[in-house]
Order: structure tokens, then sequence, then C-alpha cells
């Protein structure tokens, strides 16, 4: 069945098919993200929705924050997209798409999709969340992508553990990381290729995938069509498209994205002191507990009354225990109920019924874990931006 | 009499088939990035920044970065060179100060 999405989608595909000319990015509308220049416009991209155009090359789109609120699973169309490199990959044949294990390896692999879609699925549901998600939001501002809230997501991912791949191929005595390369390329030979890097036995923990199905339907291209790795509980920047390339390593990869970029301060809460530099790094890793209203947004006046408040929830992979609602900015706390439990990896959606009289009111929302991490009241910060999980405030007026 | 194995094979790829189509009949084997809509302000430097700048990456880049008065000349030689030191951007020292200028004074 075709929804009016598809038959755009097909129109454009159409166009192209036909040499009607380049499709433009046409700038359907803008939105206002806010913090200071945060004027973006909608775009529209093949196989998406209109999504905020944060950088057309290489593409970053982020997610209306209303999509949201619509489940706990986000669409397809509606996924955001962040690449590093411009040299997007734009002609990828399936059937020829070879996806190569090799390095300290006893069988070194070479496999096709078709092979690789022959192996026992799995399906998890995971948040893939953009390291730099909410850097806007700084304070004070710091250099990078200047993402508002969505840069997030959250699909059921179908594909095959890593681990069956890996010992396949049969990891060696002394392998001791296993690295990550895609398709995407630098436009520059002097600018590091995007590679990213997992300890074996984290790779080898039977949840690290390698996934080319996404909530029952192929990988969106600019997804990473046609597989991508997925690390539960991890930030995106681990998730590589297009993925084609893994190697086992008996050393600690040096690589530039991993000892360089994506780099968190080595404090217990990956934070220093608001403008200041960190003594020591480590490489970005677990996502930190955070939680959204997702049913009215700031600004937003409301009927007095009763109203149910409702919004997601999710860590790094002890699953969310709890999410407390407060409707008089933080000094009383309601616990709200917790949405089907679709896996920890997964947004947990809560709702909280309240009451409210006429008035203004500062609406905020926490979420636990179950290892007890919380968010904190106020920001924490790194020079990168990272790590955003403040408690969110909504501020509505009842009148 | 069938197996065991053999309904629960039918069932795994059956399970498989439904949920994910076939790749070569349902994805785009090309993918057509739409055009590029930002451009660089108008300024002096501003031939010198597209012939440095705009062969990795688009205009908007930089059109969204923080704005204000601790966002000029130190903030973007900082930005500058990183381009160099670590994303190996083939600027010539001498265009360097251009470009620094231009986008303290543009952006």
């Amino acid at each position: 069945m075709l929804d009016r999405r598809e038959v755009i989608k097909r129109a454009g595909m159409a166009a192209l098919a036909t040499g009607f000319g380049s499709i433009k990015a046409s700038a359907l509308d803008t939105v206002t993200l806010p913090f200071d220049n945060g004027e973006r416009p909608l775009v529209k991209y093949p196989q998406k929705r209109p999504m905020i155009g944060l950088t057309s090359r290489p593409p970053q789109l982020e997610t209306p924050f209303s999509i949201f609120n619509d489940g706990a699973i986000t669409p397809n169309n509606a996924f955001f997209v962040r690449y590093h490199l411009a040299g997007v990959p734009l002609d990828i044949d399936p059937d020829k798409f070879t996806l190569e294990v090799t390095g300290k390896v006893d069988r070194p692999l070479k496999l096709s999709l078709k092979e690789i879609r022959k192996l026992a699925a799995v399906e998890l549901v995971a948040v893939n969340q953009c390291s730099g998600n909410s850097r806007g939001f700084s304070n004070p501002r710091v250099a990078g992508g200047q993402l508002g809230n969505g840069a997030m997501g959250n699909a059921r991912w179908h594909g095959v553990p890593l681990k069956k791949v890996l010992d396949m191929a049969g990891v060696q005595p002394g392998a001791r990381q296993v690295t990550f390369n895609g398709m995407d390329t630098p436009v520059m030979d002097t600018t590091p290729d995007f590679v990213k890097a997992l300890d074996l036995d984290h790779a080898r923990d039977g949840e690290v995938m390698l996934a080319y199905g996404m909530n029952g339907e192929e990988l969106p291209y600019l997804n990473g069509f046609p597989l991508r790795l997925i690390v539960p509980g991890y930030y995106g920047t681990y998730w590589v498209k297009h993925l084609n390339e893994i190697t086992v390593i008996d050393n600690v990869f040096d690589g530039f994205w991993m000892k360089t970029a994506y780099r968190i301060p080595d404090t217990p809460c990956g934070c220093v002191e608001p403008g200041t530099a960190p003594k020591a790094t480590i490489p970005i890793n677990h996502l930190t507990v955070r939680s959204f209203i997702t049913s009215v947004s700031d600004g937003a006046k409301l009927k007095p009354g009763s109203t149910t408040l409702k919004g997601i929830a999710f860590d790094g992979g002890k699953g969310i225990k709890e999410v407390a609602v407060s409707i008089d900015g933080g000094k009383s706390w309601t616990p709200a109920k917790l949405g089907k439990d679709l896996g920890k990896y997964s947004f947990r959606e809560w709702r909280l019924p309240v009451k409210l009289a006429a008035g203004a009111y500062e609406l905020r929302v926490r979420a636990t874990n179950n290892a007890g991490d919380t968010q904190p009241a106020e920001p924490l910060w790194n020079p990168a931006g990272y790590l955003r999980n403040v408690i969110e405030t909504v501020r509505v007026t009842a009148a | 009499m069938t197996s065991p194995a053999v309904p629960a094979l039918l069932l795994a790829v059956v399970a498989v088939g439904g949920l994910i189509h076939n790749p070569a009949s349902a994805a785009p084997a090309s993918y057509a990035l739409p055009d590029e809509t930002a451009a660089f302000r108008p300024g002096p430097g501003l031939d010198v920044v597209q012939n440095n700048c705009s062969g990795c990456h688009s205009a908007d880049y930089i059109n969204s970065q923080p704005r204000g008065p601790k966002f000029k000349k130190d903030f973007w030689q900082a930005e500058v060179t990183k381009m160099i030191k670590l994303y190996g951007a083939p600027i010539d020292q001498n265009d360097v100060g251009k470009i620094v200028d231009y986008l303290a004074a543009t952006y």
C-alpha cells in the first residue's frame, strides 16, 4: 500500500530517472532550534520525510522532535543522518557488495550480502544517539555540529551477531581489538578515513550486530545501506555505516577517530569545569541516562484541567527503572507509568496524567536506570559538547 | 514424515523473507543527494575561503557555528588550525590569515 510519502518518493525517483534535472534540496520551510543561530532549513531527501538540515555535504539531518511523541520506534524515514566525510557512496550494488573480515584471523572472509542474510538472524531494539546530540545547548557553546535534541532514534535492528562472523573467521590468540571501516571516504587523501574500533570482548559479546534490516525494512540508504554496525548502548559514532571492512588487530587502534576525536574527559562524570580542558581523555562509550517530555513543547499553551504528559527515556543498556515528573520546577516529583518494555537498549515510553490549574508551569522529567544512574539538575560540560543529559525543562502555561 | 528441522528452517526463512525485502528489488542501488543550498556570505577573502574550504564541506558547516564576541578570531583560528592539523586540509600558510579574517569578520 502506498502512502502519500511513498508517492512523493516515487515521483522524485521518476523525475530522476527521466532526467528532469537534479533534485533541488527543496527548503520546504525553516525551523528554529532553541539556541542562538538555531535557524535551520527543513529539507527533503530521498527516502526521508522533511528533516532538519544541519549540513548538506557531508549530509547531516536531524529528526524533528515532534516525531518522538508518535511512539517508541523512530520511523526509518525520520531517522537522523550523520556523515563525517563527503565521499558518500552513492552507488552500491547489493549483489556485488561484500564484507571483508581480515587481520588476526585464521580464515579471512569475504561475505556477500546474500551469504550474510543466510546466517541465523537476530533482532534487537536499540537507541542510536549521536555523540553530539544536543550540542547546541552547551554553555559555554562549543564548535561542532550545532544539534538540537533530534540526533537520536530508536529502531528494531535485524541482522547477525558480529560474534557469529568473527567466530567463522576464527579470531587468533593475541587479538585485542576489532576495527570497522565503511564505504564512505574522505575527499583528500590527507583526511583520516572514518574507522572505529571496539575491544575484542565487546565485539564478541553477542549483542554487537551487523544489521541489514531496520524496522522491518532494509536500511535506508543514508542510514548505512546495505549493512551497518549496531553497538547497543554506545553512541552512534561506533555504528559504522556501509560497513565493508572488519579487521582484527593485536594492538589498540590509534586511528584519528579513536585516538583524537570522540574523546570525553576521563572523569567519573565525563565532564570538566565549564570552559576548561580535561587532564586526560578516553574514547566516548555508553549513552548516559536521558528523558524527554514529548507531548508538549516549550512555550505551549494548554487548557486548564486534566492532561496526560508523555515522553521517552533511555540509557546505555542498564534499562530504565523509573521516570519521575515534576510540574513545579523540580520541587516535588511523581513517578510516571512506564510503557511497554522493548528491551534494555530501547526508548521506554512513559506517561503521567496531571491536573494543571490556570497558571505557569515548569515541567521536568528525570529518569533513573537499573544501576541507579540518573540525570543531573545542572548540565554537565565538556569541550566537545558530548553526553548532555541534564533534566529537561518544558515551560507551559495553562490559560 | 518431515524431520523436525525442516519446519523450523522454513519458519526462519519465512520470517526473514517476510520482514526484509530482497535487496535487489527493494533498495535503490544509487542515491541522489539534493543540491546544496547554503552559500558562503559575501566578504573580503570569500574566494580564498571557497577555494580552500568547499572542497570538503558545504558552507552550512560554518554558517551554523555559534556567534558572538567569543566566537571571533581565536575561535576561527582554532577551527582553521584543526582543519589543517587534524583533517589534513592542504591550506597554504599565506591563506590562513585571510581565511581567519574572513570568518571572524563575516560570521
